[in-house]
């Protein structure tokens, strides 16, 4: 088998031609090779989704059980499509309304899951790391599509996928992440997989919603704290607002919103600080007016309908690469 | 190990089958061609480059990974790595013109039959390779052959291309006697 030249989007394909992972539960632990198979993987993936017919077959017979613990629209929309897209038969298990409420365990929820025949479980739990807990508990392949404060590997994945179709090779590039990084997943996973691909990150924010360690000089590797929000955006490769939570404010971590809106908010003036057309990210739902103003999110440097479009394609990888494992 | 086709033949082979294809088709504004990753996809901007020095024409030229239509992906222990299919132009109404390297068990012209026909309904399809070695699967034949060539089952026919292998040859490796 030979090895392919590499598409105009992304640099020359690495080493480890294989995925050997059975589960997707945090991108911490994994090496850059197999953080670009899976990126290689999505251009394939997203030219599916611009055909005609938006399907392929290779998970036909397959069944991937989307287990929603925790609220969400938006991720658990885009694996249902992406699983569609390959054609599994997909599942729907919301914590509201299913016996999760009625005081059913984790574990006897996933046997239960298991029993129904479910190849792929992909869940989102508000506790950190329950999904490893069920990984070690199943035959199924298990995505971790958000855990509490932990991890969103797939979100880490698709920014980094959208931020290498804006700026190519990222290598040397600047990526400012702003918000509460204290509480984001978002930023964790981000980090996780920005870094190995060569960027480094500029982290932004109040002091009291950025982990207390990193505030010092307990900073992971490729990462820098800037108190100063101008001063980080200055000279940007790109941005990243993470998500406010409006009850920050009412626990005492932020004196207001609009307090925040004024110092944090990426606001038109603020985004030109960057390198002209450095792009403007945001993982969604937004506060417009927090966190972000609205010229800015539907204005020409806004990359977040790609985010929505490109998170379909990079689950799709995921999903087409874990079939592919002997459970 | 025997050399089949040396650089020579392979040029024949594929100004030959650029002939043919203009005799059959002749109306060449409806053709489109089609390679098959990978090889398929060099082969077939080949005989695109000989389609034009003999019509003076350039015709739609695509290229297709049937990664995601294999019928042996629970089979084969791990996922293999998916590439971009690329076809530029709507295949409707269009006879197509698939091109591949070898011709063998027929499965692969099948999965690249369904990839196909999600990009549109094709007049017709056709299928060109550059040698046909038999131990069909499946009820497929090719309509432009460069060689027909008899082998067993276990022998390993390599073509390789100066594009992607550095010179041009096809070369009949007989399966080793366990």
């Amino acid at each position: 088998m030979t090895v392919r030249t590499s598409e105009p989007l992304m640099p020359a394909p690495v080493a480890a031609r294989r995925w050997q992972r059975r589960h997707v539960l945090s991108t911490e632990d994994w090496s850059r090779d197999e953080i670009e198979l899976v990126l290689e993987n999505t251009i394939a993936m997203a030219e599916v989704l611009s055909r005609p017919v938006r399907r392929a077959p290779p998970l036909r017979g397959r069944t991937v059980v989307l287990f929603f613990a925790e609220a969400s629209t938006r991720t658990r929309v885009s694996f249902e499509l992406a699983a569609k897209a390959l054609s599994a038969d997909v599942v729907n298990i919301s914590a509201s309304g299913s016996s999760v409420e009625k005081g059913e365990t984790l574990l006897d929820t996933v046997r239960t899951l298991e029993a129904l025949g479910g190849d792929v479980i992909v869940m989102r739990h508000g506790a950190s790391g329950a999904p490893y807990f069920v990984a070690d508990r199943t035959s199924a392949a298990v995505i971790n599509a958000g855990d509490g404060w932990h991890s969103h590997p797939t979100q880490g994945l698709l920014d980094a996928y959208t931020l290498r179709a804006a700026l190519g090779d990222l290598a040397g590039k600047r990526i400012v992440i702003v918000g509460d990084v204290l509480h984001s997943r978002v930023a964790r996973s981000d980090i996780h997989t920005l870094v190995p691909l060569g960027a480094s990150i500029t982290l932004s924010g109040p002091a009291t919603l950025i982990p207390s360690a990193w505030r010092s000089d307990l900073l992971p590797a490729g990462v820098t704290y800037e108190p100063d929000l101008d001063r980080a955006l200055d000279g940007a490769d790109a941005v990243i607002a993470l998500r406010l939570q409006r009850e920050r404010a009412e626990t005492g971590l932020l004196p207001s919103l609009r307090e925040y809106a004024r110092t944090w908010g990426l606001s038109e003036a603020r985004v030109a600080l960057m390198r002209p057309a450095a792009p403007v990210m945001h993982p969604g739902p937004m506060n417009e007016g927090i966190e972000i103003e609205a010229a800015v999110a539907h204005g020409p440097r806004s990359l977040i309908e790609a985010q929505v479009t490109n998170g379909v394609a990079v689950r799709m990888a995921l999903l087409y690469l874990l079939a592919g494992q002997p459970s | 190990m025997s050399i089949l086709l040396a650089a020579d033949d392979v040029r024949r082979a594929i100004t030959r089958i650029a002939h043919e294809i203009v005799e059959r088709e002749r109306d060449l504004s409806q053709l489109a061609i089609v390679g098959i990753r990978t090889r398929g996809d060099v082969l077939a901007a080949r005989l695109r480059t000989a389609l034009r020095e003999i019509e003076g024409r350039d015709v739609p030229l695509g290229s297709l990974d049937i990664t995601l239509y294999r019928d042996d992906l629970t089979r084969i222990g791990y996922s293999p790595t998916v590439h971009r299919t690329d076809i530029p132009f709507s295949v409707d109404d269009r006879v197509v013109v698939l091109v591949d390297d070898v011709l063998f068990t027929g499965r692969t012209i099948r999965a690249a039959m369904d990839a196909l026909v999600d990009y549109g309904r094709p007049r017709a399809i056709r299928l060109a390779v550059l040698v046909d070695r038999g131990h069909r699967e499946l009820p497929i034949r090719a309509d432009f052959v460069g060689k027909n060539i008899a082998t067993a089952l276990g022998d390993d026919v390599r073509v390789r291309l100066a594009e992607s292998d550095g010179r041009d040859e096809v070369e009949l490796a007989l399966r080793v006697p366990a």
